[in-house]
């Protein structure tokens, strides 16, 4: 099957190609941006380890902020989450990654990858419902917000009816899941999806400028 | 006296300072064409653009957030009002002409020109309704430090002459006479003598040689110059070696709250070359919160080289003399409650040291909810207290602060920043509210234990 052969072979090497050049040149331009040296007599040493440290405690909000930010916070979780189990837990993705990577581990259960694909997709049609009615989220949003979140979210629509069955033969769905996928990677370096590597530069940063004031991270 | 001193005179008698009410506006300086304006503010913001700084501006998420730590949306439930919001003609700005992908932008238009409307509009989010206090720099999940972004923003703003008229007025006052008040040296001098009396004790003034240089701040200087007497009692009971100098005594920095760098500089240096000047070891800032700020984690960008000397917030040496136990002081019966000047605590790292002194004084201390590095800004920092245009948000954001307070049932509200002071006073006069702000610093000054 020819478009399957495509998404599979010239298309996803495409995307591959596209994705790693955009990577680059994002990273490539924040690191030709000057440093700038912070002069100030540090409170206390261990900067560094504060950087690090404020990777890792920034994925949980301090605890006088919860309650404002439950939901959003609740809904993020979710498909972060059920994005990584159904990428890193599905058996054919696992076969995918093993092709070009030669790593392989055992996949999860098969109904636990469909139930978290169902419950992903609920939780990104939530996110989408939120920023919209939202007003706050409303007012920030722009092109990639929705862009971003539209083919994020093809991914796990057409991976679920693909394993359903639903709508075409088995090959076409396949297809049309893996094009998904390669329009991902091509999109991933240009709007806001680079958010999951930016943020380890992000809160190191921020992380290493207050540890050395002695201040809450 | 300067074009904007004229155009609009200062309130000197009122209980903080300000200029003679002006209507809903927005304020330009200087005559530029608009075009003009949009440049300076461009270049000027792109001057600062470093790593960290295009790291955040590439980070945000959209995700909101960060408006639910920021008292100016959670009191009125505006969006506006979120704090990356007040960023956004600057990020667009990022995204036209610095980013990665800048000729994309430029070349389909997909980022639009800003315009000299849309920087009049954000004038009042990046003035009036930013205190700097850096709440939502601890909510954001990116770790995305928007109050200094906003302080960057101010940069251009002040080049484009876009700042609101009285912190313009108040800035260049400052930099022009050496206060934004009018306590010029001599002025200093002869209030610092009248304390003397009155606190019978002995002011050093341009000593040749000290080792520490104690700076003030002008809002104590003319309103709260209890302050003078209270330092000079305290460093006179330790022994120790110390002055104020004429030539740098002012610690508040208009030229930073306004977006000048130039005057930042400038009145920093003041302090670094009297310090310099006299061989301290040691300056001790006021109780000032973004005086702390400006000297202590500025300075050295200031002087292009680290300072030759340490700096202190004034909490932070009494925290340091009481616990060695070289100050001595009395037990005080009284239950209080402690508001967290942002530039001092969340900002600053120093939380803990007002803690230390109140416990030595054995105060009952009542925190509030939240509090320490949590607590929610008085809404006068920043410089938005000068903003007579912004009282009436202001007021809305201290209503935050009364509950808290209130909810503490302590009887007294202590703090170590005269800034916070003056619009907790001026709140609380238009509240007809029955609590009182005093300061930590006369509170341990009143109870000394002197042989
Ligand atoms: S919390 Fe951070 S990431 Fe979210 S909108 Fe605010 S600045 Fe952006
Ligand atoms: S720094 Fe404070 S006042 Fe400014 S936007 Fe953030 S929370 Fe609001």
């Amino acid at each position: 099957m020819e478009l399957l052969e495509f998404a599979r072979g010239d298309g996803l090497q495409i995307a591959v190609t596209i994705f790693a050049a955009g990577l680059i040149w994002r990273l490539v331009h924040l690191l030709m941006t000057l440093k700038k040296t912070d002069l100030s007599e540090a409170r206390q040493a261990g900067e560094k380890a504060g950087g690090i440290r404020t990777i890792f405690s920034r994925f949980l909000h301090h605890e006088p902020f919860r309650e404002r930010t439950r939901n959003g916070t609740i809904i993020a979780y979710t498909f972060h989450i059920g994005l990584a189990i159904i990428f890193f837990g599905g058996a054919p993705h696992i076969l995918f990654i093993e092709s070009f990577s030669g790593l392989a581990w055992s996949p999860m259960p098969t109904v636990v990858v469909h139930v978290t694909a169902a419950v992903t997709l609920a939780a990104l049609i939530a996110a989408v419902v939120r920023r919209m009615r939202h007003p706050v989220l409303n007012m920030l949003s722009n092109f990639d917000d929705y862009f971003s979140w539209l083919i994020t979210t093809l991914p796990v629509i057409t991976g679920l009816l693909a394993v359903a069955h639903i709508g075409a033969r088995y090959e076409v769905l396949l297809a049309i899941h893996i094009l998904s996928f390669d329009a991902f990677l091509i999109w991933f370096p240009f709007g806001k999806l680079m958010h999951s590597i930016i943020v380890f530069g992000s809160r190191y940063t921020t992380g290493v400028t207050f540890t050395r004031r002695g201040a809450r991270v | 006296m300067n074009e904007a001193v004229e155009n609009h005179p200062l309130e000197m008698d009122k209980e903080r300072f300000g200029i003679k009410e002006p209507g809903a506006r927005y304020d330009l300086q200087g005559d530029i064409p608009n075009e003009e304006r949009v440049r300076k503010a461009m270049v000027n913001f792109a001057k600062d653009i470093n790593r960290t700084t295009a790291t955040y501006m590439e980070a945000c998420v959209h995700c909101g957030q960060c408006a639910e730590a920021c008292h100016y949306y959670v009191q009125t439930g505006d969006p506006k009002y979120t704090p990356i919001w007040k960023l956004e003609v600057f990020k667009q700005a990022y995204k036209r002409e610095a980013s990665p992908f800048a000729p994309f932008y430029r070349m389909f238009n997909l980022k639009k020109k800003i315009s000299v409307e849309q920087l009049e509009e954000w004038q009042e989010l990046i003035y009036d309704s930013c205190t700097m206090c850096g709440r939502c720099s601890l909510v954001c999940p990116m770790g995305i430090d928007i109050a200094t972004l906003v302080g960057l923003a101010r940069h251009g703003m002040f080049k484009a002459g876009l700042v609101p008229h009285e912190l313009h007025a108040v800035a260049e006052r400052a930099e022009q006479e050496g206060s934004p008040l009018g306590a010029t040296a001599s002025v200093f001098e002869d209030r610092a003598d009248w304390m003397a009396d009155e606190h019978d004790t002995d002011v050093n003034f341009d000593k040749e040689k000290a080792d520490i240089l104690v700076a003030m701040s002008s809002i104590e200087i003319m309103k709260y110059p209890n302050s003078i007497g209270a330092t000079a009692r305290i460093l006179n009971a330790l022994g120790e070696s110390w002055t104020f100098r004429s030539e740098g005594y002012e610690a508040t920095n208009f030229g930073m709250l306004s977006g000048n760098v130039e005057w930042q500089k400038h009145m920093t240096m003041k302090i670094i070359d009297a310090a310099v000047k006299c061989g301290a070891k040691l300056v001790v800032l006021p109780e000032c919160g973004h005086a702390y700020g400006a000297l202590r984690w500025q300075g050295a960008a200031m002087y292009g080289k680290p300072l030759p000397f340490k700096v202190q917030h004034i909490s932070e040496f009494l925290a340091d003399v009481v616990s060695s136990g070289r100050l001595k002081v009395k037990k005080v019966n009284q239950t209080v409650t402690f508001h967290d000047p942002c530039q001092v605590s969340r900002r600053g790292g120093a939380t803990n040291a007002p803690r230390v002194v109140m416990e030595a004084l054995g105060v009952d201390l009542k925190e509030m909810t939240p509090t320490g590095d949590f607590n929610w800004c008085c809404g006068g920092g920043g410089g938005v207290v000068t903003i007579h245009r912004a009282d009436k948000l202001r007021y809305k954001v201290f209503e935050l602060k009364m509950d808290q307070i209130e909810n503490t049932g302590a009887d007294t509200v202590l703090s170590t920043c005269s800034n916070c002071r003056q619009s907790f006073n001026d709140a609380q006069q238009h509240f007809n509210w029955d609590k009182n702000m005093e300061s930590l610093l006369e509170l341990v000054a009143d109870n000394l234990i002197e042989d």
